[in-house]
């Protein structure tokens, strides 16, 4: 199988995760959606690093992987602190940011 | 003996620093501080003439370098006094009539619960006064001229809870100004010219400065004479100042402030002598005003204000006489002097007859004063006789003197002037005896039959007020003669002024014969219209003139017109432009940015999703534009 279908993969999955970003109003599924977005673009590194015959991108695939996770770390705990203050997961309630 | 110089400027000074910052534990005593301080400057003064006295004429001048005040490179302005015959003149008349106006003032402002302020501000007079003439250079002669300019304005406004005193006050700061000018101006042209502006170096190298230039210093340092010594036309300052208490009339009259400008005229009397189209300039301002001011204080019946007329029209014969050169120097300063003495005690005289007439200055509302208050009435009648030039008094000889060097002048100016010193003279006899009889003769105006109990209770004052009018009477009648016997005043002077004896076309005894003549007629004439006939309690209406000089002559219409008036609608326009344009345009500018933020405000709604949104169309845009450059 060619690896390119592995780029068309990776596309179809990040357009499901932008789409998931911009319509869900859920904060737990527009994580889930941005976490979508990540692994897809992970996905496009390792398939042109097969493409290409190289190791550089499956080598950013790691950085991305990792720095993922953090951020994981970090926006769980947001979202439970915003739930827990206004109990509400909905990103549309935090709208507080205005003038 | 040059150390006791500083002491002279040091014990005012001193006074005016301790009193105005003591506060109020000096309230009781303070003003005997004030007195004694001022007497003490003029027991220096008096140590230091004697000492002078003793010395060769040539070597009588004294210096004392204080401190450098500002020493860069080739501008060096010292704190330094110099002390020669025509300073130690002036010394001795500020202190020792200073002094007496002091103790005059202890009565007067008795019942004043600012008292305290006021002494500390005549000693700062003196002060300012006193560093004016002993500077050696004009930087610190400036220095001074405006500190009487500081202190006039304090004293004028001193019952400043009276509008009409705080704006005569201003009036009086405001005019100065526009002389003060004039010096700063005259100190720069000095500097450009001589490299320098200390006395020494300028006044005896001014030949070497050209003509032009040395015109253009006397010019700016006549108008600020002028505005010192209220010379047209810059005289307008000098009625309303009659809003002060009456000892500070006597002040300014007398010793300080009026008489600065002929100083300033006198001490830098060798730029004159080399700009002679300057001197011209100065002998007419001079004879302007000395008709200026006799015809003012003829209309006014204000006795304050008829003096103030008077005192413009005697330094009217100063100026002129400073203005005629080394012929006129001489008496110029003499004239000073004498006029220090009479203008001194005629002031203090009005300021004891209001004293006694719950302050009322209206003359036709006095009358018959002269059995209510002897002593008053002795020594005004003293200071009246030595003003219009009586045969024997002070005023007789000064300003014989002037009108003769005025004669002398020459040519058709010298007629001309010789006309104008004598019929100043004439009028000056006029006005003082209409004063004179209005006051203290003819019938008791002041009596209001049906109400006695609104009468004022004319009486005598008390021992601290008629001592000083005593003692300035003395001057009045003595001080002339012991000046002209053997010419001594004039020989005491001429090192400094020099002098040349003027060749009048008449002469002298014809000149004299002349001045007293004018001098009865004009006596004559007030009698005719005030001592014969009863005075009316209300003015009648008068003639165009006496409309017109009631106004002093128009001065405030005029500098209205000419002045005020423009300025207003410059000022008027001004705001305009500045609310209009320079206001619209910073407005405007704020008001556009603020529209606009006010629009691109609404892209910040809050909602995650559509900032999420815009970067994703910021994503795309980026790509499209990645590929389209690739494209291409």
């Amino acid at each position: 199988m060619s690896p390119v279908n592995y780029v068309y993969l990776a596309a179809l999955l990040f357009t499901i995760g932008a789409v998931g970003v911009l319509v869900r109003r859920n904060a737990i599924v527009v994580f889930m959606c941005v976490e979508l977005m990540l692994n897809a673009a992970n996905l496009t590194l390792v398939a042109f690093s097969r493409i290409h015959g190289n190791l550089d991108g499956q080598i950013m695939a790691f950085f991305v992987m990792v720095v993922a996770a953090a951020e994981v770390v970090v926006g769980l705990a947001i979202i439970v602190m915003v739930y827990r203050s206004r109990h509400s997961a909905s990103v549309d309630d935090a709208s507080l940011m205005k003038l | 003996m040059e150390s006791l110089i500083g002491l002279l400027v040091g014990f005012p000074l001193l006074g005016a620093a301790v009193l105005l910052c003591g506060g109020k534990r000096l309230d009781r005593t303070g003003h005997w501080l004030g007195v004694l301080l001022a007497g003490a400057s003029f027991v220096v003064g008096a140590v230091l003439f004697s000492d002078m006295l003793g010395k060769n004429a040539d070597e009588r001048a004294l210096h004392q370098h204080l401190f450098s005040w500002v020493p860069v490179e080739s501008f060096q302005a010292d704190v330094a006094f110099q002390l020669d015959q025509l300073a130690m003149t002036f010394v001795l008349l500020i202190t020792g009539v200073g002094t007496l106006i002091h103790i005059y003032s202890v009565g007067y402002m008795e019942h004043d619960e600012r008292r305290r302020r006021f002494f500390g501000y005549l000693n700062l007079f003196l002060a300012a006064m006193l560093l004016l003439v002993l500077a050696d250079n004009y930087l610190l002669l400036y220095v001074g001229w405006e500190g009487v300019g500081l202190a006039s304005y304090l004293l004028i406004g001193f019952w400043q809870h009276k509008p009409s005193a705080a704006v005569a006050a201003k009036k009086a700061f405001l005019v100065n100004r526009v002389g003060d000018a004039g010096l700063a101006i005259a100190i720069f042209l000095m500097f450009t010219t001589f490299g320098s502006f200390a006395f020494a170096p300028v006044l005896s190298n001014a030949t070497e400065g050209g003509e032009g230039k040395l015109t253009a210093i006397g010019l700016v340092l006549l108008l600020a004479a002028c505005g010192k010594s209220a010379q047209v036309p810059l005289q307008s300052w000098l009625g309303d100042a009659m809003e002060g208490p009456t000892p500070v009339s006597a002040l300014i009259h007398a010793a300080t402030m009026v008489t600065a400008g002929v100083y300033l005229i006198t001490r830098s009397g060798a730029i004159f002598n080399a700009a002679p189209d300057a001197q011209t300039a100065v002998v007419v301002v001079g004879a302007v005003t000395l008709l200026f001011g006799a015809i003012v204080g003829c209309a006014k019946d204000d006795i304050k204000k008829a003096l103030a007329g008077s005192t413009m029209s005697q330094i009217g014969y100063m100026v002129l006489a400073a203005g005629l050169g080394p012929i006129g120097y001489a008496f110029a300063i003499m004239h000073l002097v004498t006029h220090g003495f009479f203008k001194a005690g005629l002031f203090l005289g009005a300021g004891s007859v209001m004293h006694g007439m719950n302050d009322e200055v209206d003359m036709r509302k006095y009358g018959g004063l002269r059995k209510y208050m002897p002593v008053t009435f002795v020594t005004f009648g003293l200071g009246y006789l030595a003003i219009i030039g009586f045969p024997g008094l002070s005023g007789f000889f000064s300003k014989d003197q002037i009108i003769e060097a005025a004669f002398a002048k020459g040519g058709t100016q010298g007629w001309i002037l010789g006309a104008v010193t004598l019929l100043g003279a004439a009028i000056t006899a006029y006005y003082m005896t209409r004063v004179m009889l209005m006051t203290f003769f003819g019938d008791e105006r002041w009596r209001r039959p049906g109400q006695e109990s609104a009468e004022p209770h004319p009486h005598e004052s008390p021992r601290s007020m008629t001592v000083p009018m005593i003692v300035l009477a003395f001057g009045s009648v003595f001080a002339g003669g012991l000046f002209k016997v053997g010419d001594s005043f004039v020989h005491w002077l001429e090192p400094v002024t020099q002098f040349e004896h003027g060749h009048s076309p008449l002469s002298a005894s014809v000149v004299t014969g002349a001045t007293v003549v004018t001098m009865l007629i004009g006596v004559g004439a007030a009698w005719l219209q005030y001592g014969r006939r009863p005075v009316p309690v209300t003015a009648p209406r008068g003639s165009l003139l006496t409309r017109a000089a009631r106004r002093d002559l128009l001065q405030d219409d005029i500098n209205d017109i000419a002045l005020v008036k423009p300025g207003e609608y410059l000022t008027r326009g001004l705001v305009y432009v500045d609310n209009k344009v320079v206001d619209g345009v910073v407005n405007g500018t704020a008001a556009t940015f603020g529209g606009l933020s006010g629009r691109t405000r609404r892209l910040q709604n809050g909602f995650v999703r559509s900032y999420a949104v815009s970067m994703f169309g910021g994503a795309a845009v980026l790509v499209a534009a990645t590929l389209l450059m690739r494209a291409v």
